[in-house]
């Protein structure tokens, strides 16, 4: 008789792991949407209001998260982009294991600076570089 | 919700390919819906994602990244954007389509693990009530702005 497959993977590898974070990074930015359409909301409320929750998203700690959040973004575009050539190009699926490779190389590429940018004056306000 | 990937195995042809559309469709069993809404769901997820990809990565640049990025961002920065019909065109696209985009995907994810038909319901509920709630508020937001707002 066949053993049961062990544990609860379907069937494990790229293919199975970048359908599993592009639902999560989805869900994600989906109730992060939801948060900032109330938060942009304030603008309506007040100057100052606005300002006041423009704040947080300053300090390091959101700030960080912030980059994280981004990161879920370009993960979640990047592979909607290899299940659409999947879908649409003859040898989409042929290909999906040499895509999803591609995917993280060119996550790499672009997060990097993105990183650098993003964190500069967080780094700097903590470690208290020139300014 | 990808096209079915089937593997041709054994022999020298062995690789995966996408199962060939069927020609005639079969006709859905009596009860079950007859329209071809999850067909324009699906398609509606693949074009508002290419869209969504320009939309959501240039605002991300721009508001993150770019001139100092969320450190500059304040009342009076959100007041020089929206002075240009150009970013409110743009702001309220991305707010409907990834609204709607991330809806339908909460709806597959649903109808994926709530296997109750109550709790499915309640989910969708809650899902469908939020999606407007947040559309109505975005929407009025955008074309009530007043900069001059203290
Ligand atoms: C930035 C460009 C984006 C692209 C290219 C993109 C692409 C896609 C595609 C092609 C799918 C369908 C996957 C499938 O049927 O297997 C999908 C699913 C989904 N997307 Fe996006 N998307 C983008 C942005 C967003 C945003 C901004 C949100 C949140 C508001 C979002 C939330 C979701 C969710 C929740 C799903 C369902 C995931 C699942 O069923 O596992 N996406 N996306």
């Amino acid at each position: 008789m066949p053993k049961a497959p062990a544990g609860t993977l379907y069937r494990g590898r790229e293919g199975m792991w970048s359908w599993v974070a592009h639902r999560v990074t989805g869900v994600l930015i989906f109730f992060f949407l939801f948060a900032h359409v109330l938060d942009t909301a304030l603008v309506r409320v007040s100057a100052d209001s606005y300002d006041r929750v423009i704040d947080t998203y300053k300090t390091p700690l959101v700030n960080v998260m912030e980059l994280g959040l981004v990161g879920a973004v370009l993960f979640h575009a990047l592979n909607g982009l290899r299940v659409m050539a999947i879908d649409f190009w003859d040898k989409g699926a042929r290909f999906q294991r040499q895509m999803t490779w591609a995917i993280v190389a060119v996550f790499i590429v672009v997060m990097v600076p993105g990183a650098y940018f993003m964190l500069k004056h967080t780094v700097e306000a903590i470690f208290g570089s020139a300014s | 919700m990808t096209a079915p990937v089937v593997t041709v195995t054994g022999g020298p042809d062995e690789r995966p390919v996408i199962a060939p559309p069927r020609t005639r469709r079969q006709r859905p069993a009596r009860g079950r819906s007859r329209s071809n809404f999850e067909m324009y769901a699906w398609i509606f997820m693949r074009m508002s994602g290419l869209l969504l990809l320009v939309l959501v990565l240039g605002h991300l640049l721009i508001m993150n990244i770019l001139d100092g990025g969320v450190q500059r961002v304040n009342f009076a920065f959100v007041a020089g954007r929206w002075a240009s019909p150009f970013w409110r065109t743009w702001d309220l696209a991305t707010l409907w389509l990834a609204e709607l985009h991330g809806t339908n995907g909460l709806r597959v994810i649903i109808n994926d693990y709530a296997e109750r038909d109550g709790t499915r319901f309640w989910l969708k509920m809650l899902l469908y009530t939020s999606t407007f709630f947040v559309l109505l508020l975005g929407t009025l937001v955008i074309f009530t702005f007043d900069p001059n707002l203290s």
